[in-house]
């Protein structure tokens, strides 16, 4: 079976193996997909016939909704399969998964899965085009490219901004795939949180590793604030979370001091009064919401530009500004 | 009455510095002289060894059989007979099977399923522990008896610091060593491969070499305390080779292991979230592949041993998280340290003989190691100059975990000869 060649190749499994030109196209034919959400009606045929599987092997809301308004709304047939969870369902090894999905000719998968490499692991053993929707501790690119949309959105090209990522970067895939993506991009990017879970390994990626927050917000443009799980403090990596937010904790009272505005991101879902205060988080530089809008739009383009799209063709190909 | 007589091959023999063209005659097990043109007799089997390599048989210290509870992955039997095909006369298999092998009914077990398979000699490790639970000493004296010739718990660590001393202290009554995978589970346990920048990019956890160091560290204290003998096993750290070397200075009794692995592949070999180079301890940093070497050359690592661990396909085609640690390595170590340890100049080849047969028999006080006469008639025949290519496919293990498949290695077996049979030849 050949593969049409892509702007993407087959698959999207991170942003390290992308470069700067194939994140650009990412972006830039994200930009006339946005309008289609906006529309009353909500459906372009750009990817009818094709059938895509969400096969969400962890508990998520925000992402995989997302996916499949993208899906949806470019007309494609879509199936959801979800366990959250153990890495097999009912047993079924992911190997034997993929095979029988495959079985089923499909063309796409969008999967998320706890195990670093599973994404990989699948794209490796089956033809269809498979989109990295989270994977362990390694990747999600979707989300760091829907975030350097919202960032360019704000504060215009990414080249020279200084972006700071704040919290579990150790256990990030958010933070991985915003690292490389960012670097990529012209971009500098800062790391911050207790040492235990930005550990000095950080800095051999190129990134600027912060153990204050004060630091960080002196030195950022933008923060991109993670949720901390509830898990670390159980871990041991964080005593408490009282302790967690009265330390690294994104409050107003922090940014006041910034020397300029800081734009204010989150991928999701927040924990309120954690790593982010309710003012902040509501606050006039949050970007939290556009977040979410964004997300579909770049998804749109992810998927378009797998099944065989090409940037320059986006705008016509969803029907320019439709009704 | 069997005899064998092996012509005009180069025998390399460190055990009595002997390198040169030499006829080996094998009469009923043992070695019965070296010379130069020596004549067979009419029940004599000739073997024409010229241009070929004839060494005191090849013994591996570190291997696991699964044999008994994890037959799917590899047995006694097919142990043995891979092994052989390896160019190994002799295996130590570790007791990490289920149930372990921790008393001296399963020690006769291991050695009696080895005698049957009639391949490789098979020599039972026993655990120092009951149950390999890490808590109170196995019946080390019954085990021994039973025909056990070094305890260890490996597979797991031994924890606690004072069992460990009672170990190296209550196995001095027999003669035989300790030897200990040192790792601190406490840093590492949920790791799946080096930490380091390959760790961090790939969104693993790692296992950093201090989990390593710590332990070797402990241990060589410990010997040094009690007198004891510490075997290291499948040394992975710079920290580690160099804390061996100042140890042996001092005159601690200490012998230690390196692996083919952990000499020829470095954590890159990961990249791709490849399992087949899943291991424990993990491949580590070119730095540390460099201090392994340069400990093999210069003995503070006197042993090279495989640490063969087979798995079945199914274990291994999964995320890297979910897959088990090893790879196997009995049927590929002798072309491997040929063609990546002798070939690029880290040792020589009677260096190798040394690390491979005579020192290994000597630490574990194992029949062979040298063609001197009275020896055991365990001899190892290969070709230093034939490449072949490594075939999974074609192993004689159960198993086929390699990272090595595909790869052109020079220096291929010819004849295993144990306790004066041919066992093996091709």
């Amino acid at each position: 079976m050949s593969e049409p060649i892509t702007a993407l190749g087959k698959d999207l499994i991170g942003l390290e193996p992308l470069t700067r030109e194939q994140i650009l196209s990412i972006l830039d034919t994200a930009e006339p997909f946005k309008e289609i959400s906006e529309r009353r009606i909500k459906k372009v045929p750009v990817l009818r016939g094709k059938t895509i599987v969400n096969l969400f092997f962890e508990a998520s809301t925000r992402t995989r909704v997302s996916f499949e308004f993208a899906e949806k709304r470019l007309s494609a047939d879509t199936v959801n399969i979800s366990s959250s969870g153990s890495s097999v369902v009912k047993g079924e090894t992911l190997v034997d998964t993929a095979r029988n999905l495959e079985a089923m000719r499909i063309d796409m998968v969008v999967i998320r899965h706890g195990a670093s490499g599973a994404a990989r692991f699948l794209a490796e053993r089956i033809p269809s085009n498979v989109v990295n929707a989270g994977d362990g501790s390694h990747e999600h690119p979707t989300q760091a490219l829907l975030d350097m949309l919202t960032i360019r959105d704000h504060l215009g090209d990414l080249e020279g901004l200084k972006v700071c990522i704040v919290g579990d970067v150790l256990h990030s895939r958010v933070a991985r795939s915003n690292i490389y993506g960012l670097l990529k991009m012209g971009a500098e990017v800062g790391v911050c949180g207790p040492p235990t879970l930005v550990p000095r390994g950080f800095a051999e990626l190129g990134c600027t590793v912060f153990t204050r927050v004060e630091d960080a917000i002196q030195w950022a443009d933008a923060l991109n604030v993670l949720r901390l799980q509830l898990e670390r403090m159980q871990g041991g990596y964080v005593p408490s979370l009282r302790e967690y937010n009265r330390i690294w904790g994104v409050s107003s009272e922090r940014l006041e001091r910034a020397p300029k505005d800081i734009l204010i991101l989150h991928p999701g879902p927040m924990n309120r009064g954690v790593e982010i205060d309710s003012d902040v988080a509501d606050g006039p530089h949050s970007v939290i919401l556009n977040q979410v809008t964004n997300g579909v739009a770049v998804r749109m383009a992810v998927l378009y530009l797998l099944a065989g799209g090409r940037p320059e063709t986006a705008e016509a190909a969803k029907g320019g500004a439709g009704s | 009455m069997s005899k064998i007589l092996l012509k005009g091959g180069r025998v390399v023999d460190p055990s009595q510095t002997l390198d040169g063209v030499r006829d080996v005659r094998l009469v009923d097990g043992i070695v019965a002289e070296v010379g130069a043109d020596l004549d067979g007799s009419d029940d004599t089997r000739t073997v024409d060894c010229s241009g070929l390599v004839v060494t005191p048989g090849l013994i591996d210290v570190h291997v696991h059989l699964r044999e008994p509870g994890e037959e799917h992955k590899e047995t006694i039997e097919s142990g043995a007979r891979s092994a052989a095909a390896g160019g190994f006369t002799a295996v130590c298999a570790m007791p990490n099977t289920n149930p372990p092998i921790d008393d001296p009914a399963a020690v006769g077990y291991v050695a009696a399923q080895g005698r049957r398979a009639g391949a490789a000699r098979v020599y039972p490790v026993g655990c120092i522990s009951v149950g390999r639970a890490g808590e109170r000493l196995a019946l080390v004296g019954e085990m021994v008896e039973a025909g056990a010739v070094a305890i260890t718990d490996d597979g797991n660590p031994v924890m606690d610091s004072g069992l460990m001393k009672l170990a190296l202290q209550y196995a001095q009554t027999f003669g035989i060593p300790v030897a200990d995978h040192p790792e601190d589970i406490t840093l590492s346990a949920r790791g799946h491969m080096n930490a380091g920048l390959m760790s961090t990019r790939l969104g693993l956890s790692g296992k950093p070499n201090a989990s390593e160091d710590i332990h070797i560290v402990r241990d060589l204290l410990l010997a040094e305390l009690t007198g004891g003998h510490i075997h290291l096993q499948h040394v992975s750290t710079r920290f580690g080779v160099e804390s061996i070397r100042q140890a042996k200075a001092r005159g601690v009794h200490v012998t230690a292991e390196a692996s083919p692995h952990h000499l020829i592949l470095t954590e890159e070999a990961v990249e791709g979230y490849r399992t087949d180079a899943k291991m424990n301890p993990p491949l580590r940093s070119p730095e540390d592949r460099a201090a392994v070497r340069e400990g093999v050359a210069d003995g503070t690592l006197d042993t090279i041993a495989t640490d063969h661990a087979p798995h079945h396909y199914d274990e291994k085609e999964a995320a890297f998280a979910d897959a088990p640690f090893g790879i196997v390595g009995l049927e590929t170590a002798l072309g491997l340290v040929l063609t990546h340890v002798v070939g690029e100049g880290v040792i020589d080849l009677p260096t190798m003989v040394e690390r491979m047969s005579c020192h290994p028999a000597r630490t574990f006080r194992l029949p062979g190691g040298s063609l001197a006469s009275e020896s055991a008639a365990d001899v190892t025949v290969f070709d230093p100059i034939a490449t072949w290519t490594v075939d999974p496919s074609a192993f004689v293990s159960k198993s086929r975990n390699t990272p090595f498949g595909g790869w052109k290695l020079k220096g291929r077996v010819r004849y295993t000869i144990v306790n004066g049979q041919v066992v093996f030849e091709q």
